[in-house]
């Protein structure tokens, strides 16, 4: 292998750990959020999921090397988000005829 | 005859053939942990106030598991860099590392399924409900250590600030109970959705570790014939691995915390 190689891979594990990090703070700082109280539930979950996005995006670019990917890659990704949209889209439809008492 | 594309570039793709096969796998992941999320918020938002659990799974336990989590996907990562660089030695270290997380991941999991399963909650004949974990059992008494509620409402926010949190041992004679249940996914929908989500979840972790246990040992006979597709493999393995986390970064707060 080469030294530049080396080199350019040191960079890469460099930036794996800043990554690592900041998905061990992203943790705590998730955890923490879920004991402050914000006014009402509707924020706290906001919250939440903000920083599950951030640390699920840190994870799929980084790790997952989405950031630096080939246009196929990108395009399989389009269609999951289209249709993964689709799917939430459908969940927040039905809001008008929810199932009831659904704790049992 | 060789399989096409393991390590050349595809000329119309630009990738290995693993590559976009893996991608596409993801692709119809997502489609079933969304599908099962989705299940979470209906049966969440159609539940009556006060009446959706809070508090019933342990936050530091699945804070520790999801560091857990966390660790072993930089480990997984830098199994793969190592493997670049031809440290084959760095690779075993790292992947080892993978593999002793996940199973940490599983053993933790199955503790908290444990203390599920030993969680009782008891209907008394006069409609009081004990609530607690199972002591001992015998011929004609139930012993838990748990508490005693009326209504069963106060069974569901076990963060709010008027929850029962003393808990005593408490011996139970079989002839006053009603019904007696234990925390299991037929308990309640939460419960329910509960075990789906993380079971199928633990089950993708062990899978995982099974994959990354064989290209840790004897899949990695491969180093010393074709290195380049052995690295391949790796980052394959790789990516459905860090898919599992990143899976869990959405279930532990939706699951532990809200």
């Amino acid at each position: 292998m080469s030294e530049q190689s080396a080199e350019h891979f040191s960079e890469h594990i460099r930036r794996y750990l800043y990554v690592f990090y900041a998905l061990l703070f992203g943790t705590v700082i998730t955890v923490a959020a879920s004991y402050i109280p914000f006014g009402n539930r509707e924020i706290n979950i906001a919250v939440a999921l903000f920083i599950a996005i951030c640390k699920a995006s840190l994870v799929a670019c980084y790790f997952m090397h989405l950031i630096s990917e080939r246009k196929m890659i990108y395009f399989i990704m389009a269609f999951t988000a289209f249709f993964f949209t689709g799917l939430m889209f459908l969940t927040l439809w039905s809001f008008g005829d929810l199932p009831r008492h659904t704790s049992h | 005859m060789d399989i096409p594309y393991t390590i050349e570039a595809r000329p119309d793709t630009g990738l290995y053939n693993a590559k976009v096969g893996i991608w596409l796998f993801l692709a119809s992941e997502v489609m079933l942990f969304g599908a099962l999320f989705s299940t979470y918020i209906l049966l969440r938002v159609g539940a009556p106030e006060g009446y959706w659990p809070h508090g019933w799974l342990n936050i530091p336990v699945g804070t520790v598991n999801t560091i857990v989590l966390i660790t072993s996907s930089i480990t997984t990562v830098m199994a793969w860099a190592s493997c670049k660089m031809n440290q084959f030695g760095r690779f075993k270290f790292f992947h080892a590392c993978t593999l002793c997380l996940a199973l940490t991941f599983v053993g933790i999991k199955s503790y908290e399924y444990h203390d599920k399963f030993i969680h009782y909650e008891i209907t008394l004949k006069d409609g009081t409900i004990a609530d607690g974990h199972l002591v001992k059992r015998t011929a004609d008494a139930v012993v838990i250590k748990g508490h005693y509620v009326k209504d069963r409402k106060e069974l569901f926010d076990l963060r709010a600030a008027n929850a029962p949190h003393e808990h005593t041992e408490l011996t139970i004679p079989k002839a006053q109970i009603a019904k007696m249940e234990n925390y299991g996914p037929w308990h309640s929908t939460y419960l329910a959705i509960y075990f789906t989500l993380t079971g199928l979840h633990a089950l993708h972790v062990i899978g995982g570790a099974i994959v990354i246990g064989f290209l840790w040992g004897p899949g990695s006979k491969l180093w010393r014939t074709d290195p380049e597709r052995f690295t391949n493999r790796i980052e394959i393995s790789g990516l459905f691995w860090h898919f599992v986390d990143l899976v869990w970064i959405f279930l532990f707060p939706v699951l532990y915390l809200l």
